[in-house]
């Protein structure tokens, strides 16, 4: 049913937010379960009992995602619900469900619930930040999503590495939220408006002043922040590494995923429009961010042959990817968006699978890449999927990284040859992106244990999430219509 | 049908790594039954092949949404290559019949390889062809890094930044003329139609060109050849001179000058005699001929003068395709199936039969070896594969070589008449080879021949097919030939044979 309405009705707005409440919902009942009900008990026990809540609640709002599609824009799009916002959501959930899944064996901390919950309440931000055009509704679920990713990031309070991660995490990011705050009130106090379509209008009016680029440019430096992209990702390396596997896999997968959406919408449907004043036809900020783009590339791809510890190479590279998603976002068009949807959740599958890879590996104490040598005859089944998701973040056809290059990279010349050099910049740095891959597999593959090294003992449900996304990452790739084809219907059915 | 060549293969490599424990005996004759099996469906489709013709495999929407198919075709030019793979492939399992290392893997990843490679000579689609072509990769590194010799961790990783450095300039090409055709197909037929611009071309053309002649040798790219050649396994090398080295002078062939012709048109003005990027490109084969020549007179290491030579005879390939008459073509196709040949048989005598024994490579400690005495079924294989290689006539280097030594008459005078120096230093640093390493003198003071082991059933087995298959074409060349030049006719090659009176 179609709803556009500025009249409050409590019941509509109820049915628009339910997956969002069950999320929270779920949060607290991990909450209570695991403070009041399992006190004393094994923590086995309330890692798996935590999880099975964690994921029903999670399960329970892809469900009302896919099998209600709804359309509504309440209070000017404060609340925006479409298929496409809905799907995005529910890859969300699903990406909770994995991390969730990562976490179930692991030892780091004793309070379960905390951590499940604190989970939850991050997807929830990202839930709402992607339904939404209003800007201090970003502002606001941002900062939810942000502040439970800091406190996630800290979790093993056994270590000095999470903290001090947590800590840079925390300063950068309190840094990018004032910027991002200061740019929207300069936005507000431009347009009048706080809302996307507000800005968009008066942009179109309006010529674009000096402080229209102050404005733009905070925003952008926000939203870059979110997105590690250079230079504003000194956050990440440390981050990755200090934090918990699971926390980090949120951080590099699901958080990745929502911010980039809500760049690309803030972007393009609300800088656009009467932006193409200034040099021509293109949007006056494609100039800044493919400045931005440039530098993720160089800094990413180059700081990661230097790295010696798996989660910090993994950081770097995905600064470096970053700036290939950013492509998505100045081709600036329809074609732009898909591309970059189809991108960012293949990367995110990725991601997910090689952190899982590395939570499996985690009572090894394995961090270094040395310390990889020889996996693949010590746990060959994990090897493999590292192998898969390794060779798709570098762009190995037929897995889904490839294709995702492909369609990103077509959808930013199809824009017009002024991208030629960067796409070209970016194909160059994928292949230096092979050589730090290989260098990992190399140590899996062709290096031999070290004496003593036995088999490694992994959980069959840690094999098997890790198995299931490596899967998805083959499958994805061989038939992107798969995902394709739900993006285009999602984005279809969008209200313009 | 011809399709089954990449799902057999694939299938096979697939079994493998189910059975991870399998012995080393089940795994090989697993991996020997996949390659005869795979050669075979290429030769029922030999048998049935009307020359001229474009023989349809398979064709369904694969992105519809993009325009992307999954087509597989062949005509006269991929099935002569697609016959080569199975030959290679067959006489490569046959030469790793010792491989007692990881055997399952080495095979699994051979299979891989073998398959993606038909996989490339098999597609039509652009973006299928990419597809396969950066699948090769992957199993090449392992391939060297894990089961190789000398330096094999660096040779492996040269060779595989090398290889995606070439197809990153590829795809940028691939992209950009998907676009530029209104990103609308990737099917080669539809793409080969479609008039690109003439300056779109004149920077596509070079660009894709490059990327694919990486792959095949051409100087001042050919450095990770050597290498890689010498760091590879036996049937690794066999397979890298013989069949993935034609896969790049196949791309630049395929799509660098089936697509963009015109990129090959002249420049309009003259830089040090040069006036367009088809003269860059044939004075850059020529130096590939001669130097690789040259360089590989001076060598120690036997492995290196066998990888030296192949990116010398890999330039007759280029120079052959750059002559732009139908002979030159034609010969240019015949040298790229001739020199797979060859250039197998040679790393198998290298690398099987005298470094799996003796355990050097070094030709001054090989010659005092006498080994003419101890292994001279060795001894005859190589006199033999060196007469090929040379080009004596009878066998299949000959009469490709004369074809490209034509055609370069007809296009670039002085450049035959160096090519054709290229020859002599051929003739010389193989008969060097065959001197120091069969031909020694015995050490002063060891009247004592060497022991070694025997040569096996394998070793003999895979050495028949291969000099069978060079004497073959070498006595009777049309048997190639009917296939190859029918092909330059297809509405395919239009753009070229437009300019081939230029």
């Amino acid at each position: 049913m179609a709803v556009n309405t500025h009249v409050i009705n409590a019941v509509d707005l109820l049915r628009l937010t339910l997956p969002e409440i069950v999320v929270g919902l779920a949060a607290l009942l991990t909450l209570t379960l695991d403070l009041v009900v399992l006190k004393g008990r094994a923590a086995a026990v309330r890692w798996k009992a935590g999880a099975l809540v964690a994921c029903a609640g999670c399960a329970g709002a892809i469900l009302l995602l896919v099998l209600r599609p709804e359309t509504a824009t309440l209070y000017d799009g404060m609340l925006v619900v479409a298929p496409l916002t809905q799907m995005v959501e529910a890859v969300l959930a699903g990406f909770t469900i994995l991390a969730v899944l990562l976490s179930v064996d692991s030892d780091f901390t004793q309070h379960i619930g905390e951590y499940l919950a604190l989970m939850l309440f991050a997807t929830a931000g990202m839930m709402v930040l992607v339904s939404t055009r209003n800007l201090l509704v970003i502002f606001a679920s941002l900062e939810l999503l942000s502040l439970s990713l800091y406190i996630l990031t800290a979790f093993n309070k056994r270590s000095r590495l999470s903290a001090e991660g947590a800590l840079k995490y925390f300063l950068f990011g309190g840094m990018a939220a004032a910027f991002f705050l200061f740019g929207i009130s300069l936005l507000y106090g431009l347009s009048g408006s706080i809302q996307m379509s507000g800005v968009a209008s008066a942009l179109e009016t309006q010529s674009l002043t000096p402080l229209w680029m102050v404005a733009i440019v905070m925003v952008v430096t926000g939203l870059g922040f979110k997105v590690a992209a250079a230079p504003f990702h000194l956050w990440a390396p440390d981050a990755y590494q200090g934090a918990p596997t699971p926390s980090a896999a949120m951080i590099a997968s699901s958080s990745k995923i929502a911010s980039f959406f809500v760049f690309a919408t803030v972007m393009v449907m609300g800088l656009t429009a009467g932006a193409r004043t200034w040099h021509g036809p293109e949007a006056a900020w494609v100039p800044l961010l493919a400045v931005i783009a440039a530098l993720s590339m160089l800094v990413g791809n180059l700081a990661a042959i230097a790295q010696s510890s798996t989660r910090r190479l993994l950081a770097y590279s995905a600064v470096g990817h970053a700036g290939y998603m950013l492509l998505g976002i100045l081709a600036n068009s329809e074609l732009g968006l898909r591309a970059l949807l189809y991108y960012v959740i293949t990367y995110g599958l990725a991601t997910v699978g090689a952190f899982g890879v590395l939570a499996a590996l985690e009572k090894e104490g394995m961090d270094e890449i040395d310390g990889l040598a020889g996996l693949s005859r010590r746990a060959p089944w994990l090897s493999f999927c590292l192998l898969i998701f390794l060779l798709s973040l570098a762009g190995i056809p037929p897995l889904s990284g490839f294709f995702g290059k492909f369609f990103v990279f077509s959808s930013a010349l199809h824009a017009g040859t002024g991208l030629l050099w960067l796409v070209a910049l970016a194909i160059a740095m994928s292949a230096v992106s092979l050589y730090y891959y290989l260098r990992v597999l190399k140590q899996v593959y062709v290096r031999d244990p070290g004496a003593g090294a036995g088999a490694i003992e992994t959980s069959l449900l840690m094999r098997a999430t890790v198995g299931v996304v490596a899967l998805l990452v083959v499958v994805l790739g061989c038939y992107p219509d798969l995902l394709l084809n739900w993006i285009d219907a999602a984005l279809r059915a969008m209200p313009h | 049908m011809l399709a089954w060549t990449i799902y057999i293969s694939f299938a096979g490599a697939a079994l493998l790594m189910l059975t991870p424990r399998a012995s080393a005996r089940t795994a090989r004759v697993i991996a020997l039954s996949t390659a005869i099996a795979s050669f075979a469906v290429t030769v029922a489709a030999w048998c049935r092949f009307t020359p001229g013709e474009i023989l349809q495999v398979a064709r369904v929407p694969w992105i519809p949404s993009l325009g992307i198919g999954y087509h597989l075709a062949a005509d006269g030019i991929s099935l002569t290559l697609l016959l080569l793979t199975g030959i290679v492939a067959i006489a490569g399992v046959l030469f790793s019949w010792n491989v007692e290392k990881r055997p399952t893997e080495f095979f699994a990843l051979y299979l891989v390889l073998i398959g993606a490679v038909y996989g490339v000579f098999l597609s039509f689609d652009l973006f299928l062809f990419f597809v396969f072509y950066e699948l090769v990769i992957i199993p090449k590194y392992f391939l060297i890094a894990i089961w190789g010799s000398t330096r094999k961790e660096y040779a492996a990783m040269k060779l595989a930044l090398y290889s995606f450095v070439g197809s990153a300039m590829v795809l940028i090409g691939v992209i950009a003329a998907y676009v530029e055709a209104g990103a609308k197909t990737t099917d080669l037929a539809a793409l080969a139609r479609y008039p690109f611009p003439l300056h779109f071309e004149m920077w596509v053309f070079p660009l894709v060109f490059l990327g694919f002649a990486i792959l095949a040798g051409m100087w001042p790219f050919h450095t990770w050849a050597p290498t890689g050649h010498a760091a590879a396994p036996t049937a690794a090398s066999m397979l890298l001179a013989g069949v993935v080295m034609k896969l790049g002078a196949y791309g630049c062939l395929r799509v660098a000058m089936m697509l963009f012709p015109a990129g090959m048109d002249a420049w309009g003005f003259h830089v040090l005699g040069l006036g367009s990027w088809r003269g860059l490109f044939a004075v850059l084969a020529l130096i590939g001929i001669v130097y690789g020549a040259s360089v590989a007179l001076v060598q120690k290491d036997f492995k290196f003068v066998i990888g030296y030579s192949s990116v010398s005879h890999m330039g007759f390939v280029l120079l052959g395709l750059m002559t732009l008459n139908l002979i030159g073509l034609g010969g240019a196709v015949l040298q790229m199936f001739s020199h797979g040949i060859i250039a197998g048989l040679l790393f198998a005598v290298v690398g099987r039969m005298v470094y799996d024994r003796t355990h050097t490579r070094m030709l001054n400690e090989l010659g005092p070896m006498r080994l003419a005495r101890v292994i001279p079924f060795a001894a005859v294989t190589f006199v033999l594969a060196s007469m090929a290689s040379i080009g004596l006539p009878g066998f299949s280097g000959f009469v490709a070589e004369f074809e490209i030594l034509i055609g370069a008459w007809r296009a670039f005078p002085t450049l035959a008449v160096l090519a054709g120096v290229g020859i002599l230093i051929g003739i010389a640093f193989t008969w060097r080879a065959l001197d120091k390493v069969f031909l020694g003198e015995a050490a002063v003071g060891s009247q004592e021949a060497v022991k070694l082991p025997p040569i096996t059933w394998a070793e003999r087995a895979g050495t028949s097919i291969l000099i069978a298959t060079t004497l073959a074409v070498g006595l009777y060349p049309r048997l190639l030939l009917d296939l190859i030049l029918p092909a330059f006719n297809s509405p395919l090659f239009e753009g070229l044979r437009r300019g081939l009176w230029r």
